[in-house]
């Protein structure tokens, strides 16, 4: 093993951006050689060690005990990169920040007062000095690797903040929102998936957040005139990266505006 | 009778086409309506082209229908543009391996099979010979761009049915190409029935032709095709003074319109994103996982995009305002002076695939002063589908 | 798209985190570039950037000047010597030297802005371009960032009048404290040609005042910079309005600029 020290880290999540990082199958080999990786419980290694070059964080905070491990990785690290919705927007689970707490513990849980949790689900950088992000739910690999080359050969980590259109236009994609009248948060959403959803027909659920310059009064505009209700639109907000400052202010202001709705329309 | 055109069945001709394009070594690309929209792709046989197809557009909106009608052309260009073929979205154009205290330079491979783009409008026709001035330039022209171009096989058609988006008419062309093109397909419906009337544009195109299996065509074939055209050019009214546009948008810099269109802008990058002129790209840097081999890419930019304008770390073109007006004046207004040609064809791209319908026509009405302009507007008779 | 691979052949630090390198080509002959031209110089894997040739010594040696701000130019800085870096060019307009054949000419240069000034100024100290007199006006930030002091004796004693400020002295700084600008206005000099290079603020005042000093908008040249990302007119991102600065440009007269400058975002 040679190359930077590296530590992968979960706190809130799935595991899914994890998984990416397993799912490198045919870099893993070269990945394995230029990294050295050496807490990933995920796959097995387990050195806790006091400073780690690179440490990768999975998860967003919803637990005391989160705030604090989250001190404790910063301290240990050198760059500390976050990667994926839960770890840079609080992920689908910030749902609960707008909603009662106690309700959703004791619906979930038979024994609710087990249950040790925060009322928020908060992005990483609300709590540490963050030096990367990774969006995505989950990362796509072509950027984790992206990042990776980038870090070994010490070039500026590329960032796809632009919209997800530009990726569909990139592929050849027919527009779902143009050509079929399918709500679509491709205008507004962060690039990098490389138009998943779009080339397969779907319109952008917007899991890789806010791109770097929204205007979501325009896209709502938009959405009325293929008649696609301010419902649909706060749903799509409220998912991935609901509480994206973008997109929860957004959708606060679109839900004040109108009355809760019961339907959800798939995109 | 007119020995210099031929008349060809819209079925079989075509095919015939196709396969002496093939047989001629090109790689034959035509549309296809795919997912709802036409596309360019390679195309083998006849049939899998259009047929009957119409298509309605609006600002911020393509619908496509078709019924049992023969017609093979009937429809208007979709987001898809050739330039995807002579500049494609992704390209490596470099790889360098690191050797004992210096590097060696591979250059990618070339093209393998000459292109021939089956089916081009005018205003794509005239697309081409837009960009060709930008990638071509006498300083620094792009080598694999210049073979695709000088290889490439045009087959343009003339437009028949105009959509509404098109104003090719404001931009100094028509429905009917009348250079930069091998062979021109004229397609007439009449009381002699439905065929394609074929005419070269160049010795390649002529010896494609001389193996088709057509009859010469007659004057009444010719004066039929005048009568397509002409029934276009009435549907094609102008609605933009084209040449002036340079100096009629000359100090709109500052005009209040600019925030009023940024209000409605996503910023999204689709209308650079789907024009066939649009040119910018960016270049980046990649490496192996070992560190021994950095390649770099070419791939569309777009003036929406935030470090399309970076300099000393923030964009010169902080707002939407900002980068709408520089892709408008772009278009209509600086590259007459950058380029020596006008930037925009009148295609319709940008309207039509824009998510919040942002119409550039009415855009650069209100900052070039709607009055003068409006004199100008006529109806509009195009396309729409009965409901 | 070629980058032809160049070696290190000198490093000499000339300010913070700023260095001026001398490259020759590893195997290719020596390219020549005019005064004002810029290089596309690229690190290996790690990224290019636009810099403007500051020298041209021993019979091809290119010299360049950088400083270290991003990541692609903090390695192109620590580059040793006998390192390989790549290079395409020289790319863009230059200094206009046939316009200053004698001429009194007057070269104000902010920063780092001296560099792409250097080869011109070499120029006419050397007495190669036969300007009638030269007054050079340099400014930096601080007395540290003085780029080339080491040179300045020479240039002086050559004949140019070379006057030095600062935005911020010390306790060693007995000169002028200020703007370039702002010295020019105090002096009564006349000049029928003028050379300006810094940033785009100090250009534009600069330009300015030597305009109501009443030279004539189209004798002031100035080095404009936007995103000169391929160097080659191919990515469209160096546009200013009309102009694409790496075809264009970098070197342009004022006039062309004076007013595009004027709208932000532009």
């Amino acid at each position: 093993m040679s190359g930077p020290t590296v530590a992968i880290w979960k706190f809130a999540s799935c595991d899914g951006c994890q998984l990416t990082v397993l799912d490198c199958e045919d870099e893993l080999l070269a990945i394995a050689a230029a990294l050295d990786i050496r807490m990933f419980l995920e796959a097995g290694p387990a050195q806790m060690l006091d400073h780690y070059d690179i440490s990768l964080v999975e998860g967003s905070i919803t637990t005391a005990h989160d705030v604090e491990r989250i001190r404790d990785v910063r301290a240990r690290s050198g760059l500390l990169i976050t990667l994926g919705a839960c770890a840079t927007a609080g992920g689908i689970q910030a749902l609960r920040n707008t909603a009662d707490i106690d309700a959703c513990r004791s619906n979930v849980y038979a024994r609710p007062e087990w249950l040790d949790t925060l009322a928020t689900s908060t992005p990483i950088a609300a709590h540490v000095q963050v030096d990367h992000e990774l969006r995505g739910c989950p990362i796509a690999k072509t950027e984790l690797l992206a990042t990776i080359t980038a870090l070994l050969a010490q070039r500026r980590m590329p960032i796809s903040a632009y919209s997800v259109c530009v990726e569909c236009k990139l592929a050849g994609n027919p527009c779902v929102l143009v050509a079929h009248g399918t709500a679509c948060l491709g205008p507004v959403t962060h690039a990098g998936c490389a138009a998943l959803c779009p080339s397969l027909g779907r319109g952008c659920f917007g899991c890789f957040g806010p791109s770097e310059s929204v205007n979501l009064d325009g896209l709502r505009s938009a959405f009325g005139e293929i008649d696609v209700s301010d419902d649909v639109l706060v749903h799509l907000l409220r998912t991935f990266n609901t509480e994206a400052p973008e997109f929860s202010e957004a959708s606060n202001r679109y839900r004040a505006a109108g009355p809760e709705g019961t339907t959800r329309r798939d995109p | 009778m007119s020995s210099d055109a031929v008349i060809l069945d819209p079925r079989s001709g075509m095919q015939a086409l196709i396969d002496a394009l093939d047989t001629a070594g090109y790689r034959v690309l035509g549309p296809v309506l795919r997912d709802g929209v036409i596309v360019y792709d390679d195309v083998v046989s006849e049939s899998a082209m259009p047929t009957g197809v119409r298509v309605e557009q609006g600002a911020g909106r393509w619908r496509v229908f078709q019924d049992a009608r023969p017609e093979r052309f009937s429809w208007t260009p979709g987001a898809d543009s050739w330039k995807r073929f002579v500049f494609p979205a992704r390209s490596e154009v470099l790889r360098i391996r690191r050797t004992d205290g210096s590097w060696t330079t591979g250059q990618p491979a070339a093209p393998d099979r000459p292109l021939a783009l089956l089916g081009a409008r005018d205003c794509e026709v005239r697309a081409l010979g837009v960009l060709d001035t930008v990638m071509l330039g006498p300083n620094h022209p792009d080598a694999r761009y210049a073979q695709r171009r000088a290889d490439a096989f045009v087959v343009a058609v003339t437009c028949g049915e105009p959509s509404s988006t098109c104003w090719c008419t404001s931009m100094g062309g028509g429905p009917q190409p009348h250079d930069g093109f091998d062979l021109r397909i004229t397609e007439l419906s009449d009381h002699a029935g439905h065929r394609l009337l074929v005419q070269p544009g160049s010795d390649r195109g002529e010896q494609i032709m001389a193996v088709l299996p057509g009859s010469d065509a007659h004057n009444a074939d010719i004066d039929s095709a005048a009568h397509v055209v002409q029934r276009s050019v009435d549907r094609l009214p102008v609605r933009l003074p084209g040449a002036e546009l340079p100096a009629l948008l000359a100090g709109s810099e500052l005009h209040p319109h600019w925030d009023d269109v940024a209000a409605r802008c996503l910023s999204c990058s689709n209308c650079t994103m789907v024009c066939p002129t649009c040119f910018c790209s960016s270049f980046s840097d990649h490496t192996s996982l070992d560190n021994d081999e950095a390649f770099r890419t070419q791939e569309w930019a777009s003036c929406f995009q935030l470090d399309h304008s970076y300099l000393g770390g923030r964009p010169v073109r902080a707002t939407t305002a900002q980068r709408y007006r520089q892709w408008l004046t772009h278009k209509l207004q600086t590259w007459t002076a950058q380029m020596g040609t006008t930037g925009c064809v009148g295609c319709g791209r940008c309207t039509t695939w824009c998510p919040a319908g942002i119409d550039i026509i009415e855009e650069a009405r209100a900052v070039i002063g709607s009055q003068m302009v409006a004199a100008r507007l006529q109806p509009v008779d195009v396309y729409v589908h009965p409901r | 798209m070629q980058i032809v691979p160049y070696r290190v052949v000198s490093r000499v630090v000339v300010g913070p985190a700023t260095v001026t390198l001398g490259l020759v080509p590893v195997a290719q002959a020596c390219v020549t570039a005019a005064p004002g031209q810029f290089m596309m110089v690229w690190c290996f894997g790690i990224g290019e950037i636009p810099i403007s040739v500051s020298g041209i010594v021993n019979g091809g040696v290119i010299e360049i000047t950088v400083r270290a701000v991003g990541a692609t130019s903090a390695a192109i800085v620590d580059a040793g010597v006998a390192d390989v870096l790549g290079m395409r060019g020289p790319y863009g307009t230059a200094w206009p030297m046939g316009a200053v054949v004698g001429r009194d000419v007057i070269v104000m240069a902010g920063g780092l802005g001296l560099a792409p000034l250097r080869l011109a100024i070499e120029s006419m100290v050397s007495g190669r371009a036969g300007q009638r007199s030269l007054t050079l006006l340099i400014g930096a930030r601080e007395p540290a960032q003085v780029l080339y002091a080491e040179q300045l004796p020479a240039w002086r004693s050559a004949g140019a009048d070379v006057r030095v400020t600062v935005d911020v002295g010390d306790s060693a700084w007995h000169g002028p404290v200020g703007t370039a600008t702002a010295v020019f206005e105090r002096m009564s000099v006349r000049a029928d040609v003028a050379f300006v290079c810094g940033p785009e603020m100090m250009m534009v005042s600069a330009a300015q005042a030597l305009v109501r000093a009443g030279m004539s908008p189209a004798q002031v040249f100035v080095s404009m910079e936007r995103n000169m990302h391929c160097g080659i007119g191919h990515c469209g991102r160096c546009q200013l309005g009309p102009l694409m600065l790496c075809r264009d440009g970098a070197v342009v007269p004022w006039e062309m600029v004076s007013e595009l400058v004027q709208v932000s975002g532009r």
